[in-house]
């Protein structure tokens, strides 16, 4: 079972997933960075992303990487009006008001996606989506590959916005000193739904990424919830590093553990680990406590 | 006095990640006493509070109520023991009646809800809120907050209670109200560490002062001797300043004698 | 008191319905929403008299559900003691979720989370392991007796289900006027408060998550009962822990009839819709999701508004505050 062959594409497969993950975990780092809230709608927002990747091919014909441009700034637009319009106004200034009001639209989310689109899991086929290729012993997915570099690009760009723009400057003010920002003429509602906005931006890219080697039905959102919250935990809530390199850890043990227990009990192994970080460390490994 | 002193506090100190907030203070409170705390801001009196009552484990030294080895008792326990504490910013169970406020305290001793929603009664009385008994602690002002609070921990028949700035944010109308109930808890044999930077209150109040500046107790007397100290004029105003303020006397007295 | 005379009223009303009707559907109505109520009520005890949202609530309805089904089926026993074994069942692993949660301080959205991942541990493990009849789930076998808890009509099941519900506002009124609710809500209102004048928040919310995880298994063991089946994605899945939650919130937290309120409305709006739309699948989320965003978006301090503020509570005029 551990035999090379078999060990090293179980690793460079979860690598390429673990940088997929890694963006999805990316965007709800800064979702919780900045406005401090633990978005439960992140999953449902997820496929939400996907459905609208696949009816641009299925009904457009238009490739799921050339839907980017489409994609991005229209979860941009659903992010930034699902929080100023919805999780805002819920808020009141309570986080329990905030955890329950994104509990609430991944549950409309998820089950109106049943309604209209029932429960089949659907794929798209595209020229490349069945190429390999080699790397060693192991035969890897060609949109795999694509996903691991476009997640890596994508998260490059995400952190040169933080740090480099202006809005990143803002983004990084408000998270830090919200009152003293606001004295400072930062509009902290404008910045705080443009934070969400960016964090469903990077949902927006991972579908592009992830649609070519994966499928869409109405509950994949709340199978990637939890793995991205167990990133988050385990990277360290706010740490874009911890997410990153949290992402690749879960990634492989994800896929290692499935080649080990098979599908369904790998799973658990990382349900296992996220529910032991945030029992014995819950700022993970580099956050501070939250 | 012979007597063990009811609160006795060897040597603690705590840091927060290289910061010493307290460091190697020392006191004894004598039964039946009124103390005051006091000291500039970020003396670290509240923290000291928060060590002698539980809420943070000490780096080092030892906590002793009557006589009984406390350090590192979780405040719960303490509470049972005889040990009380208001706090800072005031807490109070904010969609509660005051009644029903109180009546948490009272339970410590009381079973029965009927019981302890009637002792509260009673100790609302002590306090002057029975007129606001079925209020939300919410709709309260801030003083009868302060009450409610003060009320609550009475309720728990402490010996010894812990009173963090009961006067901070009061009017003075308020603070000249509220200065005789403290003084009528005090009366009633509960014995008192009140941190305080109302100095009215301390002059009128407290029978012993203890002086805390930078994390370490610098002084420690009678009201009267605590304020004429030079280093407990310098740890407020500034280095130099008890030098600058004798000197000026001294010069006012010669003026005054040569004229 | 008012509360136990007002409990006795209800069960008596509920209870006559039975001797009212012959009509399956007013009966299986009234069973389904007594059903909720209970969901409710289980989850009220810990998130609103606690103060601790659980999102996994479902946890503990599985492992009553299949406690109730493996024990009878293959240990034997009567299902009428197979259901206070069941809440047992559900009361230990509510004892080791709420205690390993409470022993490491969590609090708010991390409790949240975790029982949402303990939840689907359970789906995942019940999905692979055979005792639980693996994906399949489990029949439990047809044997229609009031001895064997499965009633011929659904009247049997009205009167039990009652009085699971009024063992449910027992318990709630308990919390209203004992030591130990007023202890549980200091710790949801103030915990630092609490503990300085002598409250153990650990073993308060502890016992309280008991509590809620006893009442939520005997529903889960109810389930069991009336449709005879239980499968992973019923007894672990998100529905049964968002109906709890919902119904509890919308009626008003940490009151004793809030849940019953909520659970009853949420259960006619549903059928409402079933009516309106068919029985679409997922319809009923929606409506649950979409109230749940409703109220918390217009209520004045969102959740804590309908359950804790009681105009009737205030006897004198309101002073101006700071």
């Amino acid at each position: 079972m551990l035999d090379f062959d078999i060990l090293f594409p179980s690793v460079l497969n979860g690598i390429t997933t673990g940088a997929v993950y890694a963006l999805i975990a990316l965007g709800l780092t800064l979702i919780y960075g900045v406005l401090h809230i633990i978005n439960f709608a992140h999953g449902a927002a997820l496929m939400v992303a996907l459905y609208g990747v696949f009816f641009l091919k299925e009904k457009l014909g238009i490739d799921p990487y050339w839907a980017l441009p489409i994609m991005v700034p229209a979860m941009f637009v659903l992010g930034y009006a699902l929080q100023r319009v919805v999780i805002n106004r819920a808020s009141h200034g309570k986080d329990e008001n905030i955890l329950l009001v994104t509990l609430g639209i991944s549950i409309v989310l998820e089950n109106l996606a049943l309604i209209l689109f029932h429960s089949d899991t659907r794929t798209i086929e595209t020229a490349y989506t069945l190429q390999t290729v080699a790397i060693g012993p192991a035969m890897i997915a060609l949109p795999k590959l694509v996903a691991f570099a476009g997640a890596l690009v994508t998260s490059g760009l995400l952190l040169l916005v933080v740090q480099k723009t202006d809005l990143g400057r803002a983004i990084r003010a408000v998270s830090k000193e919200k009152q003293g920002a606001r004295l400072m003429g930062i509009d902290v509602d404008h910045v705080y739904a443009m934070c969400y906005g960016l964090g469903l931006v990077c949902l927006g890219a991972a579908a592009c990424f992830l649609l070519p080697a994966y499928y869409v039905n109405p509950q994949v959102g709340s199978g990637f919830v939890l793995v991205a919250f167990t990133i988050v935990v385990l990277g360290g809530m706010g740490s874009f590093s911890g997410a990153l390199l949290g992402g690749l850890l879960i990634g492989v043990v994800e896929s290692v553990g499935g080649l080990l227990l098979g599908e369904s009990l790998g799973q658990i192994g990382i349900f296992v680990i996220f529910i032991a970080v945030l029992l014995l460390r819950p700022q993970g490994i580099f956050g501070a406590r939250a | 006095m012979s007597a063990t002193p009811l609160l006795k506090i060897d040597g603690i100190s705590k840091s927060f990640g290289g910061l010493r907030a307290v460091h190697d203070v020392s006191l004894a409170i004598e039964r039946g006493s009124l103390t005051a705390l006091i000291g500039p801001n970020g003396a670290g009196k509240t923290t000291l509070f928060a060590l002698a009552s539980g809420f943070i484990p000490p780096d080092a030294g030892r906590v002793h109520l009557d006589g009984q080895d406390i350090t590192g008792h979780p405040p719960h326990r303490n509470a049972v023991l005889g040990l009380t504490r208001t706090f800072q910013i005031v807490q109070p169970f904010a969609a509660q009646t005051v009644r029903e406020n109180i009546a948490v305290g009272a339970h410590l001793h009381l079973a029965r809800r009927s019981a302890a929603l009637h002792y509260a009664d009673g100790i609302a009385r002590q306090v002057g809120l029975e007129g606001q008994l079925d209020k939300l602690a919410n709709d309260l002002t801030v003083a009868g907050r302060k009450r409610v609070e003060m009320a609550r921990a009475l309720a728990t028949r402490p010996r010894l209670l812990l009173l963090d700035e009961v006067l901070a944010g009061l009017n003075p109308q308020e603070i000249a109200e509220m200065i005789p109930v403290v003084r009528a808890i005090a009366h009633s044999g509960i014995t008192v560490l009140m941190i305080e930077h109302v100095m009215q209150a301390v002059m009128s109040l407290a029978q012993h002062v203890l002086v805390l500046a930078q994390g370490q107790l610098i002084a420690q007397g009678t009201p009267q001797d605590v304020t004429s100290n030079p280093a407990v004029v310098e740890a407020y105003l500034g280095h130099g300043t008890a030098e600058r303020l004798r000197k000026a006397a001294a010069q006012a007295a010669l003026r005054e004698s040569t004229s | 008191m008012k509360d136990l005379g007002a409990i006795a009223v209800f069960v008596l009303l509920v209870g006559l319905i039975p001797f009212c009707t012959d009509s399956g559907v007013t009966l299986n109505f009234v069973m389904t929403a007594l059903y909720a109520c209970l969901l409710s009520q289980a989850w009220n005890v810990l998130g609103g008299f606690g103060g601790q949202f659980s999102f996994g609530h479902a946890l503990f309805f599985g492992t009553g559900a299949y406690a109730q089904a493996i024990v009878q089926m293959q240990w034997g026993l009567n299902p009428w003691l197979a259901l206070p074994l069941a809440m047992v069942f559900s009361a230990v692993v509510g004892a080791l979720v709420g205690g390993a949660s409470f022993r490491y301080g969590l609090k708010g959205s991390y409790f949240a989370l975790v029982t949402l991942a303990c939840a689907e541990v359970f789906r995942i493990v019940a999905v692979t392991v055979p005792f639980t009849g693996a994906g399949v789930g489990l029949m439990l076998p047809l044997r229609e007796s009031a001895a064997s808890m499965q009633f011929g009509s659904r009247a049997g099941f009205v009167w039990l289900m009652l009085g699971l519900v009024a063992l449910a506002l027992l318990v709630t009124s308990w919390l209203k006027h004992s030591r130990f609710g007023a202890y549980l809500q200091a710790v949801r209102d103030n915990e630092d408060a609490a503990r300085a004048i002598g409250v153990n928040p650990f073993r308060v919310k502890l016992a309280a998550t008991v509590v809620s995880a006893a009442l939520m298994g005997a529903g889960g063991a109810f389930y069991v009962q009336v449709f005879q089946y239980i499968d992973p994605g019923i007894a672990f899945g998100p529905h049964t822990s968002v109906e709890a939650l919902v119904g509890a919130i919308v009626g008003g937290l940490g009151t004793l009839w809030g849940p019953v309120l909520g659970a009853v409305c949420l259960h006619i709006l549903a059928d409402l819709t079933r009516n309106l739309f068919g029985a679409l699948p997922g319809i009923n989320m929606v409506i649950y999701g979409s109230v749940l965003i409703l109220i918390v978006m217009l209520l004045p301090s969102g959740v804590a508004g309908l359950g804790r503020y009681n105009p009737l509570r205030r006897k004198s005029t309101k002073v101006p505050p700071e």
